[in-house]
């Protein structure tokens, strides 16, 4: 088998969630989707002593609306998310960025929830989590706390999540009438992980920027947001002039890591060229 | 400690009771505790789709869940698939077209064709190469597939 040993523990409760993280500590891992997780079990990359299975706590696996802000549980599955029609117009964001989530049959079954907690920084949803200003609703016994995302993504594959929390569903304040969004990513195969890639939102006074998020994934150690870059478009409209003045920015600004397919170097440029094209396509 | 667990759950229509350890991959376990080996243990991290299963309505990778996972659950493979009658038109048209040569992806790209066929009302040949994209062929190159699912579509009247 391909696996270490371990013990399964089935939650039919938030109880036994926290039960068993308190007993194991880091030795237990949160079972949702398990598609980042159960590969890298296969390959003995990951070796937990404990996996707890919360798949049976269908109350996490909710999306609903709590007046303006939209509320994804933690197992809704990505195909879900992406078939919402409350995150179609709530979130539009999301919906354009599902389908670039790896492919069909990972989609069933990851989840929304798994794919922040993992914080792979070549996936998707952090970005758009950054991008959307979301908040993160962690729970342990003792407390439930809310993590803003930009002070929830710390490192590579590292979150704000302590041993004896759980992610339990995300806050998403709902799109107002006349914000844009945008989302585009490069890949070196439909479904792979990004090369790079962008998720952007703005809000406008008229047709000037009054707020604007550039979330970039896939260059270096986690989702990250270029708030100087942004800047340089408030109080100003988004024309070809306001872009090519940016564009200097985001070269100073970004700090890229190459990976073992694409250098540094090439990331830059992508992640301008990312910036160019979706900022004149916002919608 | 590591105990094995029992599991009950349905595999084709069929009820199954079985002991098995927790770290036993789905599709080990319909492929060597139960014989069907139509689902392919392929690169076993995600990325082929060789392994896909139906399970509780959706398909997804056998490599990817554990079988202690299925427990309760209803499960459809390639052998219950072809044995319901439900994908006889998109299995002669693969055939037709030449869709498959070696036959290694081909139990899970019906399993994904026939989700995209039974959920979308029309696809392009763009959407459908995106729907399958997650099942890789390393014989075909993919048009005699494309083909095939578009011909059942058309003749399904989508």
């Amino acid at each position: 088998m391909k696996p270490s040993p371990f013990e399964y523990v089935k939650a039919r409760s938030m109880d036994d969630v926290f039960n068993t993280l308190e007993r194991h500590g880091d030795g237990a891992k949160i079972l949702a989707g398990g598609q980042s997780l159960v590969p890298a079990m296969n390959l003995r990359m990951a070796l937990p002593e404990v996996l707890i299975d919360i798949n049976g706590l269908s109350d996490l696996g909710t999306i609903e609306l709590d007046g303006d802000i939209l509320r994804i549980g933690a197992l809704a599955r990505h195909a879900e998310v992406g078939e919402s029609a409350l995150v179609a117009s709530h979130a539009p964001l999301l919906a354009e960025a599902v389908p670039y989530i790896a492919h069909r049959g990972i989609r069933n079954r990851g989840t929304f929830g798994g794919s922040l907690a993992t914080a792979d920084p070549a996936s998707e949803l952090p970005a758009c989590a950054l991008a959307l200003a979301a908040n993160i609703n962690l729970a342990s016994r003792q407390e439930k706390r809310k993590v803003a995302a930009t002070d929830f993504f710390k490192d590579i594959y590292e979150t704000a999540i302590m041993e004896n929390e759980l992610l339990v569903s995300v806050d998403i304040p709902v799109k107002r009438e006349g914000e844009l969004y945008g989302f585009l990513e490069f890949m070196r195969r439909r479904g792979d992980y990004a090369t790079a890639g962008l998720a952007a939102y703005a809000s406008f006074d008229g047709d000037r920027v009054e707020s604007m998020r550039l979330a970039f994934f896939g260059i270096g150690a986690t989702a990250v947001l270029a708030p100087k870059t942004a800047e340089s478009f408030i109080g100003r409209t988004i024309d070809q002039a306001t872009i090519d003045n940016a564009v200097p920015k985001l070269n100073d600004e970004l700090e890229i890591l190459s990976d073992v397919h694409t250098s540094a170097d090439v990331k830059r440029h992508l992640s301008c060229v990312l910036m160019t094209r979706v900022l004149s396509g916002m919608v | 400690m590591s105990g094995r667990v029992e599991i009950t759950l349905t595999v084709n229509g069929e009820t199954v009771r079985r002991t098995i350890e927790p770290r036993l991959n789905l599709v080990d376990f319909v492929r060597e505790e139960l014989g069907l080996t139509g689902a392919h243990a392929g690169c076993e991290q995600g990325a082929c789709g060789a392994c896909s299963l139906r399970v509780d309505g959706k398909v997804v990778r056998g490599c990817l869940m554990f079988a202690v996972q299925v427990d309760g659950a209803d499960v459809e493979t390639i052998e219950g698939l072809a044995q319901s009658g439900r994908a006889d038109d998109l299995m002669a048209a693969f055939k037709r077209h030449n869709s498959l040569q070696c036959g290694f992806c081909t139990p899970g790209m019906l399993l994904t064709a026939d989700e995209l066929l039974s959920t979308a009302d029309h696809s392009s040949r763009a959407e459908i190469r995106d729907f399958i994209s997650g099942n890789y062929c390393r014989c075909t190159g993919y048009q005699a597939i494309v083909d095939a699912i578009e011909d059942v579509q058309a003749k399904r009247g989508g």
